[in-house]
């Protein structure tokens, strides 16, 4: 204890511990305890498990969710000689579903896939029910291959998934037949055929891509051969919509169905309470039926036959989608009702256009793949994988891995399109059949080498396509449909609802929807009443089925300019908005033992290189020509040879590969979890050992990591102390080193323990913890001292340090001074002290990155502890911060709740370890600036020690070089990363944008929200390396800029409003509100640490979650009804429309939410209706509610059912959990309230309309 | 007493030469992704006092011994050394921070500055030669 006898241990005996104190005497450390002895390092078996272990283990990892999805089953059924040996019972599932599950989706014809979407959408948040999963399986053994489409549909719980099943089982019908007729003549045909089939199926069932890529379907009008389909989609839209049942099957197709069906009958239960579906299914065998009699015709022919079958039943499918899937849109589209139905139709219709596009245009990939052999192939490798137990390694496995994380359920629900490129992928398989009726007889064979040789320049770029003519002008509402041509005919309805789609398409007409010029200072209502979508590239159908994932990948601009004058006139920033390790409900997993990648740019092959011939390919992003390497020749799902374009690489903008030991410098680390704990005085007063501890004593088992998962525990006041949870030892063991200049480890061996063998210690410290510093009088907290001391401890293998301080540091090494004024909060001139005050954590982070350990920091502090300094410790060593001002476990229990739920995400979501990532773009762009949390290695390469599913990037673009010789340009991230089962895995994402010659173009393509989101990054770096005002000014300057470069150029209207182009048009309220949010408002007063924090989530926030802080929704929750409603686990979720941020909006008669992302607030008016008040609030009137209310309480009313899952329903939406205030409306705290209103005016800001005077003041300046 | 000024000077302006090389290659090592970057900061940042005084030493002294119009030369590449290293912010790590080297084209202007001196440099060295071979067959 005394530190002035260095050398003597003192032995403490505690009632839970042996408490050692170690000093050390130059080198020499003292074991005060046998136990402790640190000289002879024990290996520790469980340590040093080789990689072998882990490769076991991994399947497990995978295999875990897979109950949740409904697919697994379905892939079996397509092998004919596989379905006896459906294992789906879930149990299986652990093994084969992993792996597998996507196999499955693929067998799924792709009009499931992207209906699956859909239906993800609508129910997203239900994971798919288990059980069906395992009742199926017995079902389709005696199901034929088309059986096994329905399946897959059928396992959806939902009716108004069937649509899907329309076209897919089609397809897939007249797959297999065209296989098994054609066997040996006709080998590669059939296979194409059987491929479009089978690939839909690739495409990844979560597909969110329903949403936005439903209203691309209908933009899509650029493409020329998208044009057959659209008309079909659009006038089996129609048709759903004005008539919902239009096209009804004939009677006796149904009666057959039916009685196909009878088998089937199982599906049924499938989808519980809806008749629908089962006519959806029944529709399905019909058409297989049909499909089937066809079969022995020709290719040529199948298609066409199938296309008729098809289309009848689809639009009546249609029809029912139209009327659920409005509703189950997760944000109500009110916009765009018509999405929905697109995307459900989608399939089909794509299917039977694909045939036509192949005559007119080349797609790189799409184009030259047929993509109908990646369904057999699927199946095939299914097979393979299954007689070899799934341990293939040279096989290329795609899979469906599962979330680990228990979030899955919340992808379903909050991001609605999980993987959109992979969902929207699926389309280009059918290519192969339909061969285009005008042209009917160019064979296959002879059109596929075309393909290929047309090389990626040759691509035409949506507007090209944009410009071929509209030609069929007949209103399409005939439901029968012969050929082709009558799919050209219903081409009006498209435009008129193409125009209904408001900025979806650029090309409908003259004037994109995008382009149409909007009087800001006129239209009051700017906002619209649903949630914002991200703008569809404008790209033909084929690649936007491939394209990635807006939620994963987005650009400011989606459409590219083609030099850096262009976008210098613009002025608009140029960046991408990354979320690469999102948690994602499907993904294809792809082990092989090449990887393909471009020999110069090492870019992997992705679905938008080109081959040129079948043993060379293009880079897309340095146009190398590269050879196909002889493995990749081989598709290992239809154990076919010679067609690389159908492997799963190629067909999915987003894959994961399972790296080999070249990506490896060293065997993959095992999951290393270290906390590191404040408990001082002021920590053990706040109280939040007692929520950790309780946090991670539930969620031990739920750690991600293998059987060489290590823990360790460090708490800190003005010592440091280290545990001891040595297997074998009888209690945890306290060593305390007070020698904080010069930090060492007491017993380098046993304070990073396995987390199974000493699973009783670590119970028994977690227990004591929280009562063991009761009696504390230390106030100083040697933060740094105690850092280093991780660090030293990480340092041998990397891993995750949980930093938990409550106050400044004040002892050695990082100590802090307080920095702040608090006069100066509400200044309106200088806010100094957003940087660091020392070096010293942002080196530590350094040291951290170098040893592949991030530093996650958990600040709950009362008074000010400068985060600016503190946040550099996770800011470079790519950890994650996490800020609870006055935190404090009783006076505060919204907080407590609030850590609490959060530290359950945060212990148990997904984590890669030893991370980096790499951007690559297409020759001639490049990137000169990186936000999020990170340190940049090299020009492109992000250090990453730790990359968890919740951290989002920017980059920022410039052009260097005129993108003028091509019409597209290509992103690629590529993060490798060793997951916590120890495998090394690589997740690439391919993002591909059409390149825009004019300045109209450009700003047609503005994805303002993600321009502001960048824009909010810049404004952050700004503020800290200049001041808040220049980044205020800059973030003003870049609305009037940007709107004035549009009024002059774009807009020949000489109005004397404000003119936005309708895609900028929110871009003045978002600017707006962020220089109200909490990060740059001035004026207003903001605690220092609250501003650092908010610029720290701005930085590392992805987009989807940055919005709500930027721009909170407002709802109106007291009106609550069910119409245009959603339905998620079986629950009913409202739709209330969004409100827009302004005090007229409030009525004293109503009550509001404000979804602000980590806070909601329901503001209750006075006159509030006390039925209201009674039925969801539980009390009487409003003057007996409380001041503080954080809860909603479970009241046996609809009023209270609706209002509860609405707000679960929003709260299932994001990774941390938001508190809820219940917010009088003469109460004090109605200000916070208030101040969210950013239209309006307050006594420091200017409000919405005030703001466009200003703005256009500027202008006119 | 001027030849031995000048001589000095001469020697010291190799040396800043050499340094500007020795920045140029680090900085193009840096760019090409040889080196990380942050021990390439952590080398250049060593050498960013020794060339500040290097520079200003030549300043002072060319003051001192009243050579107005080389003074006058130096002063802005010397004030321009000094702002550069007061307004390092406190948490940086030197001028050269490696988690920000990257960001904004910031080495890309560090290069250019070097090359620049590297110019500057060069010009000085041929007019200490000049004027200390003046000042040898004066004497």
């Amino acid at each position: 204890m005394n530190p002035s006898t260095p050398g003597l241990p003192v032995h403490h005996q505690l009632p839970e511990f042996t408490q050692t104190h170690v000093h050390q005497v130059g080198d020499a450390i003292q074991p005060s305890h046998p136990l402790s002895s640190p000289s002879p390092p024990a290996p520790n078996p469980s340590q040093h498990q080789g990689p072998a272990q882990n490769q076991m283990q991994v399947p497990s990892e995978y295999g875990l969710p897979p109950q949740n999805y409904i697919v697994p089953s379905g892939h079996y059924s397509q092998g004919p000689g596989k379905m006896t040996s459906l294992p789906l019972d879930s149990q299986s599932g652990d093994y084969y579903s992993g792996l597998y599950t996507v196999p499955t989706q693929n067998v799924a014809t792709p009009n499931t896939a992207s209906q699956q979407a859909g239906a993800q959408q609508m129910y997203g948040r239900a994971p798919p029910a288990p059980h069906a999963v395992g009742s199926t399986p017995g079902s389709f053994q005696g199901a034929s291959s088309s059986a096994s489409h329905l399946q897959t549909s059928a396992s959806q719980p939902y009716s108004s998934f069937v649509n899907h099943y329309n076209s897919p089982a089609t397809h897939s019908a007249s797959s297999s037949v065209a296989s098994q007729g054609f066997p040996s003549t006709c080998g590669h045909y059939a296979l194409s055929t059987v491929s479009n089939a089978a690939y839909p199926s690739i495409s990844y069932p979560s597909l969110p891509a329903g949403d936005p890529y439903g209203p691309q379907m209908f933009t899509s009008q650029n493409a020329p051969a998208v044009r057959p389909i659209r008309d079909n989609s659009f006038s089996g839209q129609n048709t759903a919509v004005s008539h919902p049942s239009p096209l009804p099957p004939p009677p006796s197709r149904q009666y057959h169905q039916q009685q196909s069906l009878s088998g089937y009958s199982t599906f049924s239960w499938s989808a519980p309470g809806l008749p629908s579906t089962q006519d959806n299914l029944i529709r399905n065998h019909t058409s297989l039926a049909t499909a089937s009699n066809p079969t022995n015709t020709v290719a040529d022919s199948l298609s066409c036959s199938v296309m008729q079958n098809v289309q009848p039943k689809s639009s009546p499918v249609v029809s029912t989608v139209v009327s659920g899937a409005s509703s189950t849109r997760m944000p109500p589209a009110a916009n765009r009702p018509v999405e929905p139905v697109a995307s459900v139709t989608q399939p089909s219709e794509l299917l039977q256009q694909k045939g036509m596009q192949y005559g007119e245009y080349v797609n790189n990939q799409a184009s030259s793949a047929p993509t109908p052999l990646s369904s057999t192939s699927d199946d095939e490798e299914e097979e393979e994988e299954d007689e070899e137990a799934g341990v293939d390694s040279s096989s290329t496995t795609s899979s469906a891995s599962p979330m680990p994380n228990s979030y899955d359920a919340l992808e379903g629900g909050s991001y609605p399109d999980v993987l959109s490129s992979s969902a929207s992928s699926p389309a280009p398989d059918p290519a192969p059949d339909p061969v285009p009726a005008p042209a009917p007889a160019a064979p296959q064979p002879s059109k596929m080498p075309k393909p290929f040789g047309y090389g990626y320049p040759t691509l035409q770029p949506g507007y090209q396509n944009a410009t071929a003519p509209l030609n069929s002008g007949g209103p399409s509402s005939s439901p029968v449909y012969s050929g082709f041509q009558q799919y050209a005919q219903q081409y009006p309805g498209m435009n008129q609802l193409s125009s209904s789609l408001g900025g979806l398409s650029l090309q409908s007409s003259s004037q994109p929807e995008s382009l149409r010029p909007v009087n800001l200072t006129q239209e009051r209502n700017i906002l619209p009443m649903t949630p914002v979508w991200a703008p569809v590239p404008n790209l033909n159908l084929d690649l936007k089925k491939l394209n990635c994932s807006p939620d994963s990948f987005r650009c400011t601009l989606t459409n590219i300019p083609q030099t850096q004058a262009l976008l210098n006139k613009a002025k608009l920033p140029l960046g991408l908005l990354l979320h690469p390790f999102r948690d994602l409900t499907q993904l294809p997993v792809i082990t092989s033992n090449t990887i393909v990648r471009c020999r110069s740019c090492r870019t992997y092959i992705n679905p938008f290189v080109s081959f040129i011939d079948q043993r060379r390919w293009k880079c897309n992003l340095c146009y190398r020509v590269n050879d196909v390497p002889e493995e990749f020749m081989y598709n290992p799902l239809t154990r076919s040879y010679g067609e690389p374009h159908k492997r799963p690489e190629v067909q999915n903008s987003t894959v994961e590969f399972i790296a080999s030991s070249d990506y490896m410098l060293r065997p993959p680390q095992p999951a290393v979890y270290l906390f590191v704990l404040d408990v001082s005085h002021n920590a053990v007063e706040a109280g939040y050992l007692t929520v950790l501890c309780q946090s991670l004593l539930e969620n031990l088992d739920k750690l991600p990591g293998d059987s060489r998962t290590r823990i360790g525990f460090m708490t800190f006041d003005s010592t440091i102390h280290f545990y001891n949870l040595q297997e074998g030892l009888s209690q945890p063991q306290m060593l305390i080193v007070s020698d904080i200049d010069d930090v060492f480890l007491p017993t380098p061996d046993s304070l990073l323990v396995n987390l199974y063998e000493s699973k009783e210690l670590i119970k028994d410290l977690l227990n004591a913890l929280p009562n063991m510093f009761t009696n504390t009088r230390e106030t100083h907290s040697a933060l740094g001292p105690a850092l280093q001391a991780a660090f030293k401890l990480m340092s041998p293998t990397g891993g995750r340090v949980s930093v938990f301080q409550t106050q400044l540091p004040s002892l050695g090494a990082g100590l802090l001074q307080s920095r702040e004024d608090p006069n100066q909060r509400s200044s309106t001139k200088v806010v100094q002290h957003l940087g660091p005050a020392t070096d010293f954590y942002k080196k530590l982070a350094l040291d951290c990155s170098g040893q592949q350990t991030a530093v996650d920091l958990f600040l709950l502090s009362s008074q000010y502890s400068d985060l600016a300094s503190l946040a550099c410790m996770s800011k470079y060593s790519a950890g994650c911060i996490y800020y609870y001002p006055s935190f404090h476990y009783t006076h505060n229990p919204s907080q407590a709740e609030k850590l609490q739920k959060d530290l359950k995400r945060y212990l148990t979501r997904k984590i890669g370890f030893e991370a980096v990532m790499r951007i690559r773009c297409t020759k001639g762009l490049s990137m000169h600036t990186f936000h999020g949390n990170f340190f940049v290695r090299s020009t492109d390469l992000l250090s990453l020690a730790n990359i968890n599913p919740d951290a989002g990037f920017a980059v920022q673009l410039s052009i260097e070089e005129s993108l003028t010789d091509t019409s597209l340009v290509c992103f690629q991230t590529a993060l490798l990363y060793t997951s916590s089962k120890g495998e090394r895995r690589i997740r690439v994402h391919t993002l591909c944008l059409p390149v825009g010659s004019s300045l109209a173009d450009v700003y047609a393509g503005v994805d303002v929200q993600a321009a502001v989101c960048l824009l909010a990054n810049m404004a952050v770096d700004r503020s800290i390396s200049s001041s808040l005002s220049d980044a205020r000014d800059a973030l003003v300057n870049a609305v009037v800029d940007s709107l004035s470069a549009y009024g002059s150029t774009v807009s020949n209207l000489q109005h004397s409003g404000l003119i936005a182009p309708s895609s900028l048009k929110l871009f003045p309220l978002y600017v707006l509100a962020l220089l109200k949010q909490k990060a740059f408002r001035t004026g207003t007063s903001t605690r220092l640490d609250d501003r650092v924090y908010a610029m720290c989530q701005i930085k590392c926030q992805p987009l989807v979650h940055l919005m709500k802080m930027i721009h909170p929704n407002l709802y109106r929750i007291d009106r609550l009804t069910d119409e245009g409603a959603i339905h998620v686990n079986d629950r009913v979720v409202p739709q209330p429309p969004l409100q827009k941020l302004s005090a007229e909006k409030l009525t004293r008669e109503g009550a509001f939410l404000m979804d602000c992302g980590s806070i909601f607030y329901i503001w209750i008016g006075k006159s509030c209706d006390n039925n209201f008040i009674e039925d969801v609030l539980g009390y009487p009137d409003f003057a007996s509610i409380p001041q503080k209310m954080t809860h909603l309480p479970e009241l046996d009313t609809l009023s209270s059912e609706r209002a509860r899952s609405f707000i679960t329903w929003l709260r299932d939406s994001r990774p941390l959990s938001p508190v809820l205030h219940v917010v009088k409306d003469e109460s004090p705290a109605k200000t916070e309230f208030f101040q969210h209103l950013i239209e309006d005016r307050t006594e420091a800001a200017l409000s919405y309309y005030e703001f466009l005077l200003h703005v256009q003041q500027q202008i006119c300046k | 007493m001027e030849a031995v000024v000048f001589i000095f000077s001469l020697l010291d302006c190799c040396a800043l030469i050499f340094l500007s090389v020795y920045f140029i290659i680090t900085l193009s090592d840096l760019e090409c992704d040889y080196i990380n970057a942050r021990s390439c900061c952590s080398k250049l940042n060593k050498w960013v006092a020794p060339e500040l005084v290097g520079h200003t030493l030549v300043t002072v002294l060319m003051l001192i011994s009243l050579h107005w119009f080389i003074f006058l030369l130096n002063l802005p590449v010397a004030t321009w050394n000094i702002y550069r290293y007061i307004m390092v912010p406190s948490g940086n790590m030197g001028v050269f921070d490696p988690t920000e080297i990257h960001n904004r084209g910031q080495l890309k202007s560090h290069m250019k500055e070097a090359m620049i001196k590297l110019g500057f440099h060069l010009l000085c060295f041929f007019m200490y030669l000049y004027s200390m071979i003046l000042a040898l067959i004066n004497d």
